[in-house]
């Protein structure tokens, strides 16, 4: 009986191994592994709320509309109704957010217009282009051209 | 935050624990917006939709993006590609993107050629293989088909920069972890559209959710002729292009 309870021991030690080894094991990981690794898949859940919780620099075309109705009525009519606001003049979730405080610069038409109208052959053909030089040898755009509603 | 957490990852005790106060930091939110907006992820897929034959090269994208996310200058989420092929020489097509176009391309002074831009950016691939190799899972697909990166457990081994077939990603010179278009993730789930389709002129680049039975991607997909980069590895890209030059890699 003696000699069977030796041997019962050699089992207990093991099994207290066994026992301490998962437990350092499960607490190694429960402090390396983040909350919410693989509750979604294999990642982080929390990253997606991480992503999402950025400002944003645009305001969008319906914050602009909200303010600037004679501008919008103005380039629902011209060549320009499918460009946003902000495409020209900038990211503007700022000025959208305090619109006494901050003021939007005017964009340059010198670099501004030929950026999209300087004649390339990459461009689409039936898009609208000019060389610069050749077309109004340096004046601005917008001595002829009003930007929000363009004439030919 | 993310050296704490590497240093961490390599062992150091100490670093153990400076790297879960800093995780216990990146809880709280920025300024911007306290809470966020309801959001189903499950009523939506995102993707993208690029018309070749709309894109002027302006560089509006590229400005928008670096503008939106911060992007590093030097390093591109998006950028715009002017190809030239030489008639008949479709293998051998010269590729061009001076910055990546944030300052939009010189007049080209080709003009016998075939030329054509082509906007770039993360394809969102549905079997991507960036999010197959990270070895951590700091990089992953979310519910809605958008290929995110978890910055505060990124290693930044460089794995899914290798394994990305578009070279779409780049290691952040500050963070020193990995970047890439999000797709615009913190506006898209809250009913905007990404910076650069916001910034696009043209309405060549547009957001799609192919989820939406009611969005233009349908009917996009249905009567154009389109196409995905590499169509070959099999990635199941959903940025999806309309008149794609066969030279185009």
């Amino acid at each position: 009986m003696a000699g069977g309870w030796r041997h019962a021991r050699h089992l207990i030690v093991l099994a207290l191994v066994v026992a301490a080894g998962l437990g350092a094991f499960l607490i190694l990981r429960g402090a390396v592994v983040p909350a919410g690794f693989g509750k979604l898949g294999h990642y982080r859940a929390g990253a997606i709320d991480d992503n999402r919780r950025r400002p944003v620099s645009f305001a969008g075309q319906a914050t602009c509309a909200d303010c600037h109705d004679k501008q919008v009525e103005a380039r629902s009519k011209g060549k320009h109704r499918i460009v946003s606001c902000e495409a020209c003049h900038g990211p503007q979730a700022r000025h959208a957010d305090d619109p006494e405080k901050l003021k939007p610069v005017l964009p340059d038409t010198a670099i501004l217009c030929r950026r999209c109208h300087e004649k390339d052959p990459a461009k689409p053909a039936h898009f609208p282009q000019v060389a610069s030089t050749d077309h109004s040898g340096g004046a601005a755009c917008n001595a002829c051209h009003q930007p929000h509603a363009p004439k030919m | 935050m993310d050296v704490s957490r590497r240093e961490m990852l390599a062992g150091a005790a100490k670093f153990l624990v400076l790297g879960f106060a800093a995780e216990a930091a990146a809880d709280v939110p920025l300024a911007a917006p306290a809470q966020l907006p309801a959001y189903d992820p499950s009523q939506h897929w995102w993707g993208m939709t690029i018309d070749i034959d709309l894109c002027i090269g302006c560089g509006n994208c590229v400005r928008a993006c670096s503008a939106e996310n911060g992007v590093p200058d030097g390093y591109f989420r998006t950028w715009v590609e002017r190809y030239h092929v030489k008639s008949g020489d479709q293998e051998h097509p010269k590729v061009e993107s001076p910055d990546g176009a944030i300052k939009g391309f010189p007049p080209s002074t080709e003009t016998n050629e075939k030329a054509f831009y082509v906007p770039k950016l993360c394809n969102h691939c549905e079997t991507s293989p960036c999010v197959q190799v990270c070895p951590v899972g700091a990089t992953f697909e979310s519910p809605d088909g958008v290929v995110l990166v978890d910055t505060t457990y990124c290693l930044g081994c460089r794995y899914c920069i290798q394994a990305c077939p578009y070279g779409c990603r780049y290691i952040h010179p500050e963070r020193h972890t990995v970047d890439k278009c999000s797709l615009c993730y913190h506006r898209i789930t809250q009913g905007l559209t990404t910076a650069c389709c916001e910034a696009c002129p043209t309405g060549a680049r547009k957001l799609a959710d192919l989820k939406n039975p009611k969005d233009p991607v349908h009917a996009f997909l249905r009567d154009n002729k389109v196409q995905v980069l590499k169509p070959h590895m099999a990635t199941r890209s959903k940025t999806f292009y309309k008149d794609l030059d066969g030279s185009v890699r």
